[in-house]
């Protein structure tokens, strides 16, 4: 049970049975009034944000978040299917709720899946991939053009800009957290 | 320099200004011990033990004290403590800057603040990023209920009634006063908000209270002093009454104040927070930005 005075950023609680992150806390207090918080939290499942105002001896039940190590199976609508390599058990996550995490997932790679009772609700990358390049321009040598990007597709079907030395069939070094390139893959 | 340096080259400026604008206007600056036997019992401030004693939350008692004593004209400028005061705009410890005026009602002061604020605007115009504050249309004053009945889907005294007023300030009220491109002054709260101020003779159900607002931000608070002994006895045993329904502790009556509370001249005083002025002249949103140390630096 969390009281009022838990209350801060990043902290996960369960309101009106879905789990909600808190992004953003005041504390404010009117003239001699009381003490009241003010925050603004994301519904980890819908992305919805909320408003409250609470006042002190409020409480709040913690979200009961679990991370587990699973297996990507594949995509089937807009559903997709993640195993437990211990348990064999699987679940199913919306696509809203994998957010950018689809441009980087290959099937059967092992990723950190956020599970709120038996909902998969996120995702949990590495912070670099490697993706194989499927189809890009080639370099035009001699391109005076002043271009020092160009656009890339990669094997999960993400677009990005890649310098203009990388060629179709290469590797390439994906940073999850801007989805901007990083380096190529020697070898 | 960094800009948390620059903010504290104003802050200094600021807080000399405000010594020289009540020294010209032969208010006598005055000590009191911060460290006392008892606050004035209020619902919504938690002191700080210190020991057997509390430090002080506001220099009022002691102050008040003064005026029952004959000094006429007095301030402070001193270190207060509430427990459990954190905020963007809240620290545990801070800066007040409290002044008092014998023989006097709450109008005087709001004269003071005007005068004040031109004065520390003229005198901060070389510091970096200063803001000084627009008095061009002066000061606007506008009483809670009927700031309520412009701001708010219910009156004053539904929402005290309801316990939604300090809600309603925040959400309605605060943020409307912060489009207005002039400081306001908020007068006459109702008087179960206004434990040591007196009720206004031509409406007793509100009080000669008053908040300085500007750019949203509330500054000071301000009011005609309650000098009944017995009548501010009864408010703080009802302080207290209200705590103890909460579950929080009983806090002991400052005994000598009440005693001498007799001999006090109708009287104004106003309490103003130093550091969230030196906010509003800097332009800075976090009150962090503003002093050299935040508690979870020390």
């Amino acid at each position: 049970m969390y009281s009022v005075a838990d209350l801060k950023k990043g902290l996960k609680l369960t309101l009106d049975g879905a789990p909600y992150l808190v992004i953003a806390f005041d504390f404010v207090k009117p003239g001699k009034g009381q003490a009241l918080y003010r925050t603004k939290m994301r519904n980890m499942i819908n992305g919805t944000i909320l408003d409250r105002t609470y006042r002190s001896g409020e409480t709040f039940e913690p979200a009961s978040l679990e991370e587990r190590q699973m297996e990507y199976l594949y995509k089937e609508g807009t559903h997709y299917t993640f195993m437990d390599q211990q348990t064999y058990e699987q679940v199913i996550m919306e696509e809203v709720a994998m957010g950018d995490a689809k441009n980087y997932l290959l099937e059967n790679c092992k990723v950190d899946v956020l599970l709120y009772g038996e909902k998969a609700i996120g995702v949990t990358l590495p912070n670099f991939v490697n993706l194989r390049v499927i189809q890009t321009d080639p370099w035009a040598k001699g391109d005076t053009s002043g271009n020092d990007s160009k656009p890339a597709t990669v094997e999960t079907g993400y677009v990005l800009r890649v310098p203009p030395f990388i060629e179709e069939g290469e590797l390439i070094t994906i940073d999850t957290r801007n989805g901007e390139y990083s380096t190529r893959v020697k070898g | 320099m960094q800009l948390h340096l620059k903010n504290l080259y104003t802050r200094a400026r600021i807080i000399q200004t405000l010594r020289s604008f009540f020294i010209s206007r032969d208010f006598l600056e005055v000590e009191t011990p911060l460290r006392i036997p008892a606050n004035a019992p209020e619902e919504n401030i938690e002191p700080h033990r210190s020991g057997s004693a509390y430090l002080q939350t506001s220099p009022e008692i002691c102050m008040k004290r003064l005026l029952s004593r004959g000094y006429g004209k007095i301030f402070q400028i001193s270190r207060c403590w509430r427990d459990g005061e954190r905020g963007n705009r809240h620290v545990p410890e801070f800066t007040m800057l409290e002044w008092y005026r014998a023989n006097t009602d709450y109008h005087a002061l709001m004269d003071d603040c005007k005068e004040m604020l031109l004065d520390v605007s003229a005198n901060i115009k070389d510091c970096y990023n200063a803001t000084p504050v627009n008095l061009d249309e002066g000061i606007m004053r506008i009483s809670v209920r009927e700031a309520f009945d412009r701001y708010c889907s219910i009156s004053m005294e539904s929402a005290v009634r309801d316990g939604s007023f300090d809600e309603l300030m925040i959400t309605g009220i605060e943020p409307a006063l912060a489009l207005l491109n002039q400081p306001v002054i908020l007068m006459d709260y109702p008087i179960e908000m206004a434990a040591l101020a007196r009720a206004k003779s031509s409406d007793p159900s509100v009080a000669e209270r008053f908040e300085v607002y500007v750019g949203g931000l509330e500054i000071a608070n301000g009011f005609s002093e309650l000098n009944d002994p017995i009548e501010q006895r009864r408010r703080f045993i009802d302080a207290n009454k209200k705590r103890s329904e909460r579950g929080l502790s009983i806090l002991p009556l400052p005994e000598p104040f009440l005693e001498e509370l007799e001999k006090m001249p109708p009287s104004a005083g106003i309490a103003l927070g130093v550091d969230r002025l030196v906010m509003l002249f800097t332009g800075a949103e976090l009150i962090d930005d503003v002093i050299a140390f935040t508690p979870e630096s020390l």
